[in-house]
């Protein structure tokens, strides 16, 4: 086997990896169109009524917000919490910096269920029992590896005495941040944001302990509509969640390049 | 003056140690608080509670699981969960992972968006739409059928492979992203200095960049394993309550059966699991910071 047949077998493997991978996706943009009340392949026409059906769906949009509330709000945080402590790590000026980077990356192997059944029991017996507060502490253990992983990769490739340069050529100390720092690690904080926000919206485990019958979050809705009746509204609402990111994605690809950001998801 | 002269010329080391070290932890509190007190501590309570049953202290909770074949099956189902797709991924996303790594240009685009954008849909509308696919009338089985493989439909819904199946589906990319960052960091002029010295590809590469792809296949089976074994969603959706596991069991406990003993039980024994893939992919990772 010679080694370039061994390149193209591996190529091969990743484009049948990227069918694959791609499969569901299309079942769920096609389901999305069918004109029948059937989540399934359309066969014969195609119809936009289940994205009209969208807005009228019963408890979604309420969910939807809480969600994007909770993503939003646990992402930012983690976004400046995972920094501070990256930098801290990275620059070895804590003790037990490798103990704090296993520590801070570990939820990421633990169970979500565990997780979410430790925070309700720990959650009642401090009393607290308001839905929105709990979840977004429980959202902000879901995300802050996902902050720490990507943020100590991104904080370990940078060059600190650039900034020590900006520093001796003028800048002041914040500028010297804002001006070297920040750009060199936007691909690395665009990752960081966009994996953790992605797990605290699709993050069913943790959350299913945590809510209750008046605030669902968004994957708790969807399992109770799938169970109870799988019509393609919900298919066409992820088709909408999945044509966003995908222009995300293509801007992400042309501004950064996507191999730059694969390269800080180790 | 020469007091002025004197202080600059102090060796200025242990004069920044000191206040360096101080921001260092107070940089890192925040996070330490977070993992501590959110993290750290009720999982410490909840392993506390698996041990406290209606008769007292004891292991009473683990008994009903370890103790009785339905349990030990909890523990096997999850465990062959995990395994089978970790090494189905393995078999499928190392190869891949070389082959993301080889490919420019808009191909290396494309590759990565298959990898980026099915984490953006929801693992639940993933699960029914691999379900949906698996159905007797589904595609799958259209494609056995059209291509004379099989005369009538194969029942896939609710069997192992439609398991396996989903489950690799969903999990895969974190099983190539990791090998694809380690992969593509390797030095070409590695596998042409072992071909200089006489090794054939072969050679070159199961002495030069097998080992050197070792951590990203460790980061890969930890994570797409830890991911698998306490999968709720997927086992859930495609197979139903004919494969209860772990996960299952402790949903079960906790929102329908209102037993908490067993539902903490189950979770001790998930968080054990979890707790030895942390411990072993450290030891064989070489704790590299980051991985």
């Amino acid at each position: 086997m010679t080694a370039a047949f061994a390149r193209s077998l591996a190529i091969a493997m990743m484009a049948l990896a990227s069918l694959f991978l791609l499969a569901p996706l299309v079942v769920i943009a096609l389901s999305s169109l069918s004109p029948t009340p059937v989540f399934d392949l359309p066969l014969g026409g195609a119809s936009l009524r289940w994205y009209a059906a969208l807005g009228s769906l019963d408890g979604l949009w309420p969910a939807l917000f809480l969600s994007l509330e909770i993503a939003i709000l646990s992402t930012a945080v983690s976004l400046a919490i995972g920094t501070l402590a990256g930098i801290a790590i990275v620059r070895r000026i804590v003790p037990g910096a490798d103990i704090l980077a296993a520590a801070a990356t570990s939820p990421l192997m633990m169970p979500g269920l565990v997780l979410g059944i430790a925070l309700l029991q720990y959650f009642r017996s401090l009393g607290l029992v308001q839905t929105w507060t709990s979840l977004l502490l429980a959202h902000l253990v879901v995300t802050l590896p996902f902050v720490a992983r990507t943020m100590i990769a991104g904080l370990s490739r940078f060059d600190f005495t650039l900034i020590d340069a900006a520093r001796t050529l003028g800048c002041s100390f914040m500028s010297s941040i804002w001006r070297v720092m920040v750009p060199a690690l936007a691909p690395a904080y665009l990752i960081a944001a966009l994996f953790s926000f992605l797990a605290s919206m699709d993050n069913y485990p943790v959350s299913i302990f945590l809510t209750d019958a008046r605030a669902k979050t968004l994957p708790v809705k969807m399992l109770q509509y799938i169970e109870e009746s799988p019509d393609p509204s919900i298919a066409a609402l992820s088709t909408l969640i999945l044509v966003a990111t995908l222009t995300l994605l293509l801007v992400a690809d042309r501004t950064i390049g996507l191999h730059r950001l694969a390269g800080l998801e180790g | 003056m020469s007091r002025a002269l004197e202080e600059a010329a102090a060796p200025p080391r242990l004069a920044f140690r000191a206040p360096q070290f101080s921001a260092g932890v107070l940089l890192a509190l925040p996070a330490v608080l977070i993992l501590v007190v959110l993290y750290a501590v009720p999982l410490a309570r909840l392993m506390a509670s698996s041990f406290v049953g209606p008769s007292g202290l004891g292991f009473e909770a683990y008994d009903r699981i370890l103790g009785d074949p339905y349990g030990r099956s909890l523990v096997w189902n999850s465990v062959r969960l995990g395994a089978l797709t970790t090494v189905v991924a393995l078999i499928v996303g190392y190869p891949a992972a070389f082959g993301l790594a080889f490919a420019r240009g808009a191909l290396r685009s494309l590759f990565l968006a298959s990898l980026f954008l099915p984490l953006a849909a929801s693992v639940i509308v993933k699960s029914f739409a691999w379900s949906t696919l698996m159905r007797s009338h589904g595609v799958v089985n259209g494609v056995l059928m059209t291509l004379h493989l099989t005369h009538a439909p194969i029942r896939l819904l609710f069997t192992q492979f439609s398991l396996i199946s989903g489950a690799v589906n969903i999990f895969l990319p974190f099983m190539i992203l990791p090998i694809y960052t380690v992969v593509a960091q390797i030095d070409p002029i590695l596998t042409e200095a072992a071909a200089t010295l006489g090794a054939s590809p072969a050679r070159a590469f199961m002495r030069v960049v097998a080992p050197l792809s070792l951590p990203g296949v460790v980061a890969g089976v930890s994570i797409v394993f830890s991911l698998s074994v306490s999968a709720y969603v997927v086992p859930t959706l495609l197979m139903g309550e004919s494969y209860p596991t772990l996960a299952t069991t402790i949903a079960r406990a906790f929102l329908l059966l209102r037993d908490p003993a067993l539902g903490s039980a189950a979770g001790a024994i998930l968080m054990a699991i979890g707790l030895v893939v942390v411990v072993l992919s450290r030891r064989f990772g070489e704790g590299d910071v980051g991985r």
